[in-house]
């Protein structure tokens, strides 16, 4: 069978199960969007790259299936960059197909050509430049394949507009037959290894459990359960990890790092043995490195061998996948006597007690507490129910006090910290999960960022609902100049008045609601949650002056962990 | 590759040197995903050989010898084992490895100044290659350090261009002991 090179990719999209795909057309891409009429795939029309890239992250995140874009060259290509960075950070399977300039044109700074494999180098897992239509199917199947196993992670295909047009004959790769030399993502792990981290942990006083991403990567959700059971361990989630393990359980400290609660970053300073599982240590977790978990031997699980040693040199290291190295884990335990923890726990008990999450109450005459309006967002909606949240203090806030009992229902950038990310991001969770409730909590600053995309779920009917705790500030960067640079605010007052969001909404066909009072917030979330007709949003207007605690400065110890004013100076 | 490895450094004049010898995919834009993640970090490339080591030229073998004054060199090595074209990357000191490099350099000399030219290759076992008007251009292959100290002393001439290739390297072959003769010392002293 002949095909052009535009009809095989689109039907190798087909063929490695692609159910949508988000993108926008332009002048090199145009020969792939015309079998796109024809296609199964549903595509969704986006107002602005970025977009279509957060979208299908948005879709990757909730679903566990890689997402996919496609963009034309030039700046359609360059307005992904962000999105592709994004996910090489976060390890998500993304799939971007950009259209380029023809072969013969490359080189010659032809209308609209960018050098995108060259610029995207090293911010994706893998990109290719097709430069023959005959290799279009191995290529794409090669790309799901690099995107999905070993740590996930974005690829890009440049697709230059002579190939989409030219002809090849159809086959489709068979399974392995992707021309891979150099990629061989299984590994097996190490008996001895295992048996070591079973006999640390075994022995351990005061093991933590410290979950990473790689464990929802891994869909490691269920041995981790386990593990906690074993164990009887302390839990805590980092930021990508929210959802890993319920937050109601007993045995979950929270969130460690910068914004994390006392009784998790403390119990990492404590800790005899720390279990880090598909993490990373990454800086937000770790405070200055040199005075991180002093006191603990690591046992490090993470299927990418670059990660072990990066940043702390562990004990015990095990390379590979988080559920096979949990599961064997759990089976070297089994012919252990694990310790008891009673100590621990009545020492993690009093520091939960002694250091809660807490805030003031609303004072009458004053804009809303923010984490008030996450506390009512949360108890008014239903379980399941999938958050995606930008970047500051909103993204912390949400974080810290919606109650995650779930994998896959906290979307959010967390290495790269982009703003602008919830919008997009909701609404390809939402694409991905239609039947679930989608709210995406949103800062003013970030809500500026990539509201177009509002239209977007209008049109093509993605009914997510917007949260924007709106205190006219970009917020987080206030906090650290009233922490940090004696209140001298520096550019990041937005607008007390402008935009009207309410309003915005409106214009773009969804339904805008504008809340100043305590009163209002729940009526207000209940008519949200009631509308999935269209998109929602709701202007919640906030206390500019609110502070993200408990905090660890830059630059300190996480010892030096600073809890609430109303709580003193916190001592373990 | 294991930590262990990593730890041969070789030294070089007054700089810690690395050399690594990456075997890739013979295909457009990998040399500069490889030389990228060095530059990525702050890592300066000494030298660095490039070329397809199979008759179907599938596959290069890149020779890259790094300014190396630090431990997180382990770390490149890491990144670079995730590139999905480097198919092995092996981390060599100057023990465990047959080292070579080719130096062609093009000296000005009179006639009378030309046999020393010439005997201090033959001290060297260098070549003449070219033979121009009171011009010379004359070829060293050898382990680095004796081009070094050829490229030192041929610098009392007038050398008006020079050209180091970079240096490549293998693995040393194993000898069972005592089988020094059946294997022959292919090689000479050097390796």
């Amino acid at each position: 069978m002949e095909l052009t090179g535009a009809q095989a990719l689109v039907k190798s999209l087909e063929m490695v199960g692609t159910e949508v795909m988000f993108g926008l057309p332009g002048g090199a891409i145009l020969p792939v969007y015309d079998p796109i009429v024809d296609s199964s795939i549903r595509h969704i029309l986006v107002r602005h790259e970025q977009g279509a890239g957060h979208m299908a992250e948005g879709y990757a995140l909730a679903t566990g299936r890689p997402g996919v874009a496609i963009v034309t060259s030039g700046p359609g290509a360059t307005n992904v960059v962000t999105p592709l960075a994004n996910a090489n950070m976060d390890s998500t399977p993304l799939v971007v197909i950009s259209g380029q300039v023809p072969s013969g044109s490359i080189g010659t700074d032809a209308f609209q050509e960018c050098d995108i494999t060259g610029v995207t180098a090293g911010i994706t897992k893998h990109n290719w430049l097709v430069t023959d239509a005959q290799e279009l199917p191995r290529i794409v199947a090669a790309a799901f394949h690099v995107a999905t196993t070993g740590r996930p992670g974005p690829v890009l295909i440049d697709v230059p507009k002579n190939v989409a047009q030219s002809l090849m004959t159809w086959y489709w790769p068979e399974p392995g037959d992707y021309d891979l030399p150099g990629y061989d993502p299984a590994r097996t792990l190490d008996t001895a290894d295992v048996a070591a981290a079973a006999d640390l942990i075994a022995a351990a006083n005061r093991p933590v459990l410290y979950v990473g991403g790689g464990v929802l990567k891994a869909r490691a959700a269920g041995a981790l359960r386990e593990l906690a059971a074993a164990t009887g361990a302390p839990v805590v989630t980092t930021l990508m990890a929210r959802g890993a393990f319920p937050d109601s359980h007993p045995q979950h400290l929270g969130m460690p790092g910068m914004h994390g609660t006392y009784a998790a970053v403390t119990a990492i300073q404590h800790a005899d043995v720390l279990v880090a599982l598909g993490a990373r240590f990454d800086d937000r977790v770790t405070g200055r490195i040199d005075g991180f978990a002093p006191r603990a031997k690591v046992i490090h699980v993470d299927i990418d061998p670059a990660e072990h040693g990066k940043v702390r040199t562990p004990e015990v290291s095990l390379v590979g996948d988080c559920r096979d190295a949990i599961t064997q884990i759990l089976g070297a335990l089994s012919s252990r006597r694990v310790q008891g923890l009673e100590d621990w726990w009545s020492t993690l008990h009093d520091w939960q007690a002694r250091y809660p999450l807490v805030y003031d109450a609303w004072e009458p005459g004053h804009p809303l507490r923010p984490e008030m309006v996450v506390e009512a967002l949360r108890d008014h909606s239903p379980p399941g129910t999938i958050v995606a949240s930008g970047v500051g203090q909103h993204q912390m806030w949400a974080s810290q006090y919606w109650r995650f009992e779930e994998p896959r229902t906290w979307i959010n950038s967390g290495g790269l910290g982009t703003m602008g990310f919830a919008i997009p991001a909701a609404i390809g969770a939402k694409v991905g999960c239609p039947d679930r409730t989608v709210w995406a909590i949103d800062g003013d600053g970030c809500f500026q960022m990539t509201a177009q995309e509002l239209v977007t779920a209008r049109i093509d009917r993605v009914p997510i609902k917007v949260a924007i705790l709106n205190n006219s500030y970009l917020g987080m960067v206030r906090q650290w100049q009233e922490m940090f640079y004696d209140e001298r605010y520096s550019e990041v007052h937005l607008s007390h008045e402008i935009p009207n969001f309410a309003l915005w909404a409106e214009a773009m066909g969804c339904v805008g609601i504008r809340v100043d009072s305590p009163d209002d917030v729940v009526p207000a979330i209940e008519k949200a949650n009631s509308i999935d007709d269209r998109p929602v949003v709701i202007d919640f207007r906030t206390d500019q002056s609110e502070k993200v605690f408990p905090m660890v400065p830059s630059g300190c110890t996480n010892d030096e962990i600073v809890v609430h004013p109303s709580l003193g100076v916190a001592h373990p | 590759m294991t930590p262990e490895a990593l730890e041969g450094a070789t030294a070089r004049g007054d700089v810690i040197h690395h050399v690594l010898s990456v075997l890739v995919e013979n295909k457009s834009g990998v040399l500069s995903r490889v030389a990228g993640l060095f530059s990525r970090r702050g890592f300066n490339i000494y030298s660095l050989a490039v070329a397809p080591t199979d008759e179907s030229r599938r596959f290069s073998r890149i020779t890259i010898v790094v300014d190396a004054a630090s431990a997180p060199l382990d770390q490149v090595v890491g990144q670079l084992d995730k590139l999905v074209n480097v198919l092995s990357i092996s981390h060599v000191n100057e023990s465990s490895v047959v080292e070579r490099e080719l130096l062609l350099a093009s000296v000005a000399a009179t006639t009378k100044r030309q046999s020393d030219v010439v005997a201090l290759c033959s001290a060297f076992g260098a070549q003449v290659v070219d033979v121009g008007t009171g011009e010379l251009t004359v070829m060293l292959a050898g382990p680095p350090d004796t081009v070094d100290g050829f490229e030192k002393l041929l610098s009392q001439f007038e050398v008006t261009q020079l050209h180091r290739t970079g240096l490549v390297a293998l693995p040393k072959l194993r000898r069972a002991a005592g089988a020094a003769t059946e294997t022959g010392d292919a090689g000479g002293k050097d390796n």
